[in-house]
């Protein structure tokens, strides 16, 4: 086991140096020079020079590469070029509005994607089974962005229900719009998961036993069916978090939430790397980390995954 | 002598069967409604691409000052948009943008994919664990953030589309490929090849291709739907499709400050979408079933 966490641990380094590797070169094509975009227009050549200098983009991009990860070892993420911040504590501002969001969408996607999961398996080819596989099925299909804007001409609009955009003052009903429109295709997939997953374990013989010892609908399901169905699904909502945080790009654009992925888009269209830089690592970080600790608590679990060989780690 | 006649009779028996999978898939596929369903959207929508220029009404970004922001009549049947512009028939050559970007930009991922699954799964060693843990690289990063990110290096365009989503596609074209060719590499049937004198190359794209194909095909087919999604985010963020090409993406980008007076505008560029991507999800789910009746 200690082995495997080892493996495991040390198979994420690569990732890392691969993702900054990509990052910083995909920001240093970009053909804007930072000392412009940092000193703004009318400054001399001399000044310009001055500050390239100083902030060190004179040198070759190996230089800087190494550089940056000097700094980024001692936890620093440098500094923007756009608000003349760090970018900790711009990412510190945003984050926690990010992770809000999606602990709120993850929330949805486990009331409504195992209750609708659950039910759908339970009662096969009902209505009701037949009404979730078509929803699940148009909730894929549909871009995230136009059910936002439905949703804003729908409730907000029309009805006037709920707050349109923005955070307001932090109270829940700024979060169900964009709550609702970010776990909408999570929560189809973790309904359809539920439902494949329940009816693998009904058919199993010990749940037949279960029935025949005169147990109740109700107690077989809850007791002995869901423990073991939910499995895979805990694992697709522990990854989702993740996916969840990178994702939200889209909804935060829509409904102008002021979180990291809207913060992320704007750096990428003011050329401002550093920012762009640092919040594409962090989350890259937060969907890396999970996704070890799933592995780990799989492996726990399971330990033919510790020793399995390379072949069958597709 | 004997040897070569040996050699056609085993490429014989193997179109046999390899038809014979093909057909099997067809028959199944064509029992299953939702997947005919699926079919007919797409091939609908591909005559609608090519046939644009008859079917629309007006011209696609020519502007009827008069008519602005009208909403849907017998004139213009989803109505205008503030520049007076006939939203029907931009919808309608928006198609083209879509099954474009969609057919184009999966391409791609699938040769690379294909290309390095089969130098990962065939080859092993070293080349299998430097392309896997790029691989892993890839999956880390936030899908449509990397798109962005390559967007605005590229510059907007259609052709970069094609490159941005492409590349950021090929990873899991890649492992499934890998996975396919682990799964049969060792059969009887690879090894008779390779005893009859085959060569790498005649061996991977006369027997293991052919025969994973399956899952290749089953997944392109799902992933147009998610490539045509990401080119209506990234025109939606104006990074896509630049105007006056009429893109869905973009006309939702235009729409949405016009929400309130003009919802016309947003709908039906969306509903567009939903129906394309749900006719390859159709497909796909259909095509899943169809190859392999078991997983059902």
């Amino acid at each position: 086991m200690f082995f495997y966490i080892i493996k495991r641990v040390l198979q994420i380094i690569p990732v890392i140096i691969g993702v900054t590797l990509i990052l910083f070169l995909l920001m240093y094509v970009i053909p804007e020079d930072p000392a412009q975009l940092i000193l703004q227009k009318g400054a001399t050549e001399e000044a310009l020079q001055n500050l390239r200098v100083k902030m060190g983009i004179d040198k070759p991009l190996y230089v800087q590469y190494w550089r940056y990860m000097k700094q980024l070892a001692e936890g620093d993420l440098g500094t923007s070029y756009r608000y003349r911040r760090s970018v900790n504590s711009i990412l510190a501002d945003h984050y926690p509005n990010s992770i809000k969001l999606a602990l709120a969408a993850i929330l949805i996607e486990i009331i409504i994607g195992l209750i609708a999961g659950i039910i759908s398996a339970v009662k096969k080819y009902s209505f009701w089974d037949i009404l979730v596989t078509v929803s699940t099925t148009l909730a894929v299909c549909i871009p995230v962005f136009w059910l936002g804007m439905i949703m804003q001409v729908i409730f907000g609009l029309k009805l006037g229900w709920l707050p349109m955009s923005g955070m307001g003052d932090g109270s829940l009903v700024y979060y169900i719009l964009p709550a609702v429109t970010l776990a909408s295709v999570s929560t189809a997939f973790v309904a359809r998961m539920t439902r494949s997953s329940m009816l693998e374990v009904m058919s199993n013989d010990y749940i037949t036993t279960a029935y025949a010892k005169g147990l109740s609908n109700f107690k077989v399901i809850v007791k002995h069916a869901l423990k073991n169905a939910l499995i895979p699904v805990v694992t697709l909502i522990g990854l989702d978090l993740g996916a969840l945080m990178g994702g939200a790009i889209l909804t935060e654009t829509v409904f102008s939430w002021p979180g990291v992925g809207r913060t992320i888009y704007l750096a990428i269209l003011q050329r401002d790397a550093p920012v762009v830089i640092g919040g594409t690592l962090v989350l890259v970080l937060i969907f890396v980390f999970l996704n070890l600790i799933v592995d780990i608590i799989y492996a726990w679990l399971d330990p033919r995954i510790r020793y399995e060989k390379k072949e069958v780690n597709v | 002598m004997e040897n070569i006649s040996e050699i056609d009779e085993l490429t014989t028996e193997k179109k046999y069967l390899r038809s014979s999978l093909y057909k099997d898939a067809w028959r199944r596929l064509r029992r299953n409604k939702l997947a005919m369903l699926g079919l007919a959207i797409v091939i609908i929508l591909i005559l609608i691409a090519l046939l644009a220029p008859l079917i629309a009404p007006y011209d696609p970004i020519a502007r009827i000052k008069k008519d602005s922001s009208l909403p849907p009549s017998k004139a213009y049947f989803f109505g205008t948009d503030l520049l007076g512009r006939d939203i029907f028939s931009r919808v309608i050559y928006g198609s083209r943008i879509s099954i474009e970007v969609g057919i184009v930009a999966v391409g791609i991922s699938v040769v690379i994919g294909l290309f390095f699954g089969a130098l990962s799964g065939y080859f092993g060693g070293v080349s299998d664990a430097v392309i896997m843990r790029i691989a892993d690289i890839f999956f880390a990063f936030p899908y449509i953030l990397g798109a962005i990110a390559i967007m605005t290096v590229l510059g907007p365009g259609i052709v970069n589309i094609f490159i941005a989503i492409g590349i950021l596609g090929w990873a899991s074209f890649a492992r499934i490929f890998r996975s396919s060719i682990l799964s049969i590499k060792n059969k009887e049937y690879i090894e008779a090849a390779r005893a009859l004198g085959a060569n790498n190359y005649r061996i991977i794209t006369k027997h293991i291709f052919p025969n994973s194909m399956a899952p290749i095909i089953v997944f392109a087919t799902m992933n147009v739907g998610v490539a045509i999604i990401v080119e209506a985010a990234l025109s939606f963020l104006g990074l896509g499709v630049q105007p006056p090409t009429p893109s869905w993406g973009k006309m939702l980008a235009e729409s949405l400050d016009y929400i309130d007076i003009a919802p016309w505008m947003m709908l039906f560029p969306g509903l567009a979408i939903v129906i394309t991507v749900l006719g390859f999800v159709l497909l796909g789910d259909g095509l899943r079933d169809a190859f392999d009746p078991k997983l059902k």
